[in-house]
């Protein structure tokens, strides 16, 4: 799967399958902190993500 | 997962798009309603800065009819502010809302980088504020995008430093003394992640933009604690916001702000920040 980590402007490929919510955990993120958009489209923490799906992890903080 | 209210898949927590719009769009008018801060004849200015939250309030209010015009401060931060106020005032242009942006080298003489301080959000914050005020001057109110997430860090960290006299001046309406137009946050109790929902099925921006002179290592440690907490124990943020709201107007501060003997000004001392600041740097224009 391919994610896109919009804060620290970098791209990472990753085995994943199961809920938006865990890949996050896995990836240190806390859920509160980002959006996640899945070919264009915003899904939800308990949506479940499979290993085609590409998706953008878009920081809700803004900065200053 | 589906929106709990229809068929259609959901967007954010158990709404679709036009749910959660409702949703949200509900919690602001809420908002205004619960601590009157507006009223659909007012003279609204709203602080925009080109980020998704003061965007969104700006796109929600003229979207409900209210009375709104732009009002932007050009810092002069290269690479930055530029970027912003362009995605700001097309926006602005596509949706027939005026705007006004006033620049610091126009009101100081000088560009933010121009006067290069050692500690440039101290500057920046002071002029922005007295720069926004002066101009929001003929306004019924002055709207800003603070939202849930902004106002339970400030919270805390006022609370951390004891300082009471900054923390009377949060809450959803401050600026009601003499010589500031009245100031008011509709997003208030809408959590920072909401607002960039909203703005992300609203088209407006929502790219990640980061000041290169962000000196805020200590709100942001509170920020990041307080979104720790948020995990783990939902409504942290609104319960932190809420007690504030009762609290408030228990909290007694000494003495009473009045007018800058320079400028005429609102201030807490004989002579405003601004003044005060423009006289250390020299080469600034004093208002």
């Amino acid at each position: 799967m391919k994610i896109f980590i919009e804060k620290e402007k970098k791209e990472i490929k990753r085995k994943f399958q199961g809920r938006v919510k865990d890949l996050l955990k896995e990836l240190g993120i806390n859920q509160e902190t980002v959006i996640v958009v899945r070919n264009g489209e915003l899904i939800t923490e308990e949506d479940i993500i499979k290993e085609s799906d590409e998706l953008r992890i878009l920081s809700v903080v803004s900065g200053g | 997962v589906k929106c709990s209210l229809c068929s259609q898949r959901a967007v954010f927590s158990r709404y679709c798009k036009e749910h959660f719009t409702e949703y949200f769009e509900k919690k602001a008018k809420d908002t205004i309603r619960r601590f009157r801060l507006l009223k659909k004849s007012d003279k609204i200015a709203v602080a925009v800065s080109g980020g998704k939250d003061s965007m969104s309030l700006l796109y929600m209010l003229h979207k409900h009819g209210y009375n709104v015009t732009g009002l932007a401060v050009d810092e002069g931060i290269h690479g930055y502010r530029d970027k912003t106020l362009l995605t700001l005032s097309e926006f602005c242009k596509k949706n027939k809302i005026l705007l006004n942006i006033v620049s610091f080298k126009e009101m100081l003489g000088k560009t933010l980088d121009e006067i290069n301080p050692e500690r440039p959000c101290s500057v920046c914050g002071v002029y922005r504020r007295y720069i926004l005020n002066m101009h929001a001057k003929g306004f019924d109110a002055l709207a800003t995008g603070h939202n849930m997430d902004d106002e339970a860090q400030a919270i805390i960290m006022n609370l951390t430093r004891n300082s009471i006299p900054l923390l009377k001046r949060l809450g959803p309406v401050s600026g009601t003394g003499t010589g500031f137009t009245k100031r008011v946050k509709p997003f208030y109790l809408c959590p920072e992640k909401e607002v960039m929902v909203y703005s992300f099925l609203n088209n407006l921006n929502t790219e990640f933009t980061e000041c290169p002179n962000i000196e805020r290592a200590y709100r942001l440690r509170i920020r990041d604690m307080l979104n720790d907490y948020e995990l783990s124990n939902q409504g942290t943020k609104r319960n932190i916001v809420e007690w504030f709201i009762s609290i408030k107007p228990k909290l007694k501060v000494r003495g009473s702000h009045s007018l800058c003997k320079r400028c005429g000004e609102p201030s807490a001392k004989e002579v405003c920040s601004a003044c005060a600041m423009a006289y250390f740097f020299k080469e600034i224009k004093t208002f």
